[in-house]
């Protein structure tokens, strides 16, 4: 589709993102020492710092990527939601109070309080920075994604929009203000969420009567675009690809349901047939490159199943390697969500263990109930008739665009938010792990409290640029597939040396820096040279990956402990004589 | 933190390990299982992924509950 700016949108983003700004600049007062900028003094309180969770963890990929993932291919797109919020258990029972307990400003300071090593703090800052910037990437991603129907600007554009943004906002006030916005996001995101799943309930479903046709995008060698055999635009003798999402067939022969309940909504769709639409390139003699989009009439009950979707279809496969992608995906959600540094270093932002421990149960609230949103948001634009072939990515605000051209403002401006919010996270993560581990743990270097927030602050502007430059990289990538990596990192790297430090006694700290290092590099190799990476980033032919599946967590979650085992055992201290 | 507390939250860990280690392995394994209809009409698939979601909340307000420090007895009064 082609997409055109609207000006209520713009009126409410603009608003939106002004008054995000203004917070950022009353607050930068707050945040002058590194106790402030890093930790906002531990002065939150528990329930806006559990909100704050939320707005800090329902990511781009939450919000896009699984509204995408379930409105293209179904229920496996809900697989994230399961796994992602079951990753806020182990963060809850295992994590929560001895973060806040050990740790200061950073995660490397929790992994360090038994041993003083400048050697941990520079292997945990080097894992934050990749774990960060891994998961940069889709926020990015989605920023430019968002942009496009909005403004109706490029994607590049809306990239560079949120990295400046971003870089203003954590350059100007830190954690304090980082905060703030993560929970107004996050109140919002829920809220109207729960608008917008309310709407597609009382719309129900309606039968499409016409005949859905395939469509073509061809890309000529000369690099033109055509749609349908004509030049892309809305002028004469130019084409725009249609919207698409309906529904071919309701349970009894039904052309309209009217409103329905939480439970018949996903009744109704289980018994009828939804027009899926799914996309096959064939390359010309001519240089030209043509995808044809088609549509399958699909069972609602083959819909609703997992295992449906390219990404998942290792669950119905004979094949083992398959299987154990799947295996893979599912431990490193359930392991990363504790192991994500700008996750960690909010329980340092709160008074108390029992403050860290209550806003973590409010987190898992309001996360828990967004994902059960997901679900209907994701089905609801599956059958909106609104979305675009091309991009499924797009799917949450073209969904509230058929709901109400308001509602698609405010959905669109509050979905920016998110990917402001968590990139701010991101970012001061980054910038935490640059200033108080890395160069703090240089031999002679003493940094005073500004000169730590000055180095964090630059810090910040170099990750929000090199975000800036991946986010337009990666455009064509779906964004829930690049977090689920990015989880896969953090487990690997993080969750072992933290785990073993909380339940082991004859841990060492060769041992954890030796536990960072091998399941951060393991986990990235692996990563670099699986298949996925193979066809969708460098272009070349699956067979040639060396890697037997994609994700690596199953894997290099257990080397990261076996590690740390290992490597403690051997550098024990000797028992004195 | 108190040593009953830390056991409770270890024994809820495990509880969810298991739960959602369950749903794991029925999807890998015996993925048909998925399709069934037993409640509503609504497949096992999102009854089961409601139920991990739902009984993630459960647990942490069981173990926000279990965790609240103890009112001081009538001698520390």
């Amino acid at each position: 589709m082609i997409h055109s700016g609207s000006w209520l949108a713009v009126l409410v983003f603009l608003a939106i993102v002004g008054f995000t700004l203004g917070l950022s600049y009353l607050l930068g007062k707050q945040a002058r020492s590194s106790a402030g900028y890093f930790a906002a003094h531990g002065q939150i309180p528990w329930f806006v710092n559990g909100v704050a969770f939320a707005g800090d963890y329902l990511s781009a990929a939450s919000f896009l990527g699984i509204c995408g993932m379930i409105a293209f291919h179904g229920y496996d797109g809900f697989l994230y939601s399961i796994g992602y919020l079951a990753g806020w258990i182990v963060a809850l029972f295992v994590v929560a109070e001895p973060m806040k307990r050990l740790g200061k400003f950073t995660f490397a300071d929790a992994l360090n309080a038994r041993f003083e090593s400048p050697g941990i703090k520079r292997a945990v800052g080097v894992s934050t920075l990749a774990v960060s910037v891994f998961y940069l990437i889709p926020q990015m991603v989605g920023a430019g994604v968002l942009v496009q129907p909005l403004l109706g600007l490029s994607h590049w554009i809306g990239v560079l929009m949120v990295g400046a943004v971003v870089i203003f906002i954590v350059v100007s006030a830190g954690m304090v203000s980082t905060t703030w916005v993560q929970f107004i996001k996050g109140s919002l995101l829920v809220f109207f969420s729960t608008v917008m799943t309310v709407l597609i309930l009382q719309r129900g479903f309606t039968v499409d009567p016409s005949p859905p046709q395939p469509q073509t995008i061809t890309t000529t060698a000369e690099g033109q675009v055509l749609i349908n055999g004509l030049p892309k635009g809305v002028g004469p003798g130019e084409a725009t690809l249609q919207p698409v999402g309906s529904i071919a067939r309701l349970p009894g022969g039904e052309t309209s349901t009217g409103p329905l309940g939480p439970i018949a909504f996903l009744r109704t769709l289980q018994d009828s047939e939804i027009v899926l639409w799914r996309g096959a390139t064939t390359k010309g003699d001519d240089g030209s490159t043509t995808t044809t989009f088609s549509p399958k009439v699909t069972p609602g009950s083959q819909v609703l199943r997992p295992g449906e979707s390219p990404k998942f279809k290792g669950i119905r496969s004979e094949n083992w390697f398959d299987k154990l992608n799947f295996l893979s995906l599912m431990l490193a959600l359930f392991c990363g969500t504790a192991s994500l540094p700008h996750i960690l270093i909010r329980y340092y932002t709160v008074k108390d263990e029992a403050a860290a421990r209550k806003s973590t149960i409010v987190g898992i609230g309001c996360i828990g109930f967004f994902y059960v949103l997901t679900l209907y948001m994701g089905l609801g634009a599956m059958t909106s008739g609104a979305l675009d072939v091309t991009d499924e990515n797009m799917a949450a605000p073209l969904l509230a665009r058929s709901l109400s051209e308001l509602l698609f403002a405010i959905i669109s401006a509050i979905a920016f938010t998110t990917v402001l919010g968590t990139v701010s996270g991101l970012i001061l993560a980054s910038a935490g792990a640059v200033a108080h581990d890395l160069i703090g743990s240089i031999p002679g270097v003493q940094l005073t409290d500004g000169q730590q927030v000055r180095i964090a602050k630059l810090a910040s502007v170099v990750v929000g640029v090199i975000a800036i430059v991946l986010g337009i990289l990666f455009q064509k990538l779906n964004v829930t597939y690049l977090v689920g990596w990015a989880f896969s990192v953090a487990a690997s790297a993080n969750l072992p040396a933290l785990v073993m430090l909380l339940f082991w006694p004859r841990t060492t700290k060769q041992g954890i820096i030796a536990a960072v290092i091998v399941g951060m590099t393991s986990s990235l190799a692996w990563i670099l040279l699986s298949a996925d990476t193979f066809t969708q980033v460098y272009g070349l032919p699956a067979e040639g990956a060396w890697a037997p599946f994609s994700q690596p967590g199953i894997v290099t979650i257990p080397l990261g402990f076996l590690t740390l085992v290992v490597v403690s055992l051997m550098t024990k201290p000797r028992q004195p004589a | 933190m108190h040593a009953s507390i830390s056991r409770i939250g270890l024994a809820l860990f495990l509880l969810y390990t298991l739960l959602y280690g369950g749903f794991v392995l029925l999807n890998v394994f015996w993925p048909k299982s998925m399709e069934a209809t037993p409640i509503a009409g609504v497949n096992l698939a999102i009854l089961y992924g409601f139920g991990l979601i739902g009984a993630a909340f459960v647990m942490a307000l069981i173990y926000g509950v279990a965790s609240r420090p103890a009112p001081p007895s009538r001698e520390q009064l």
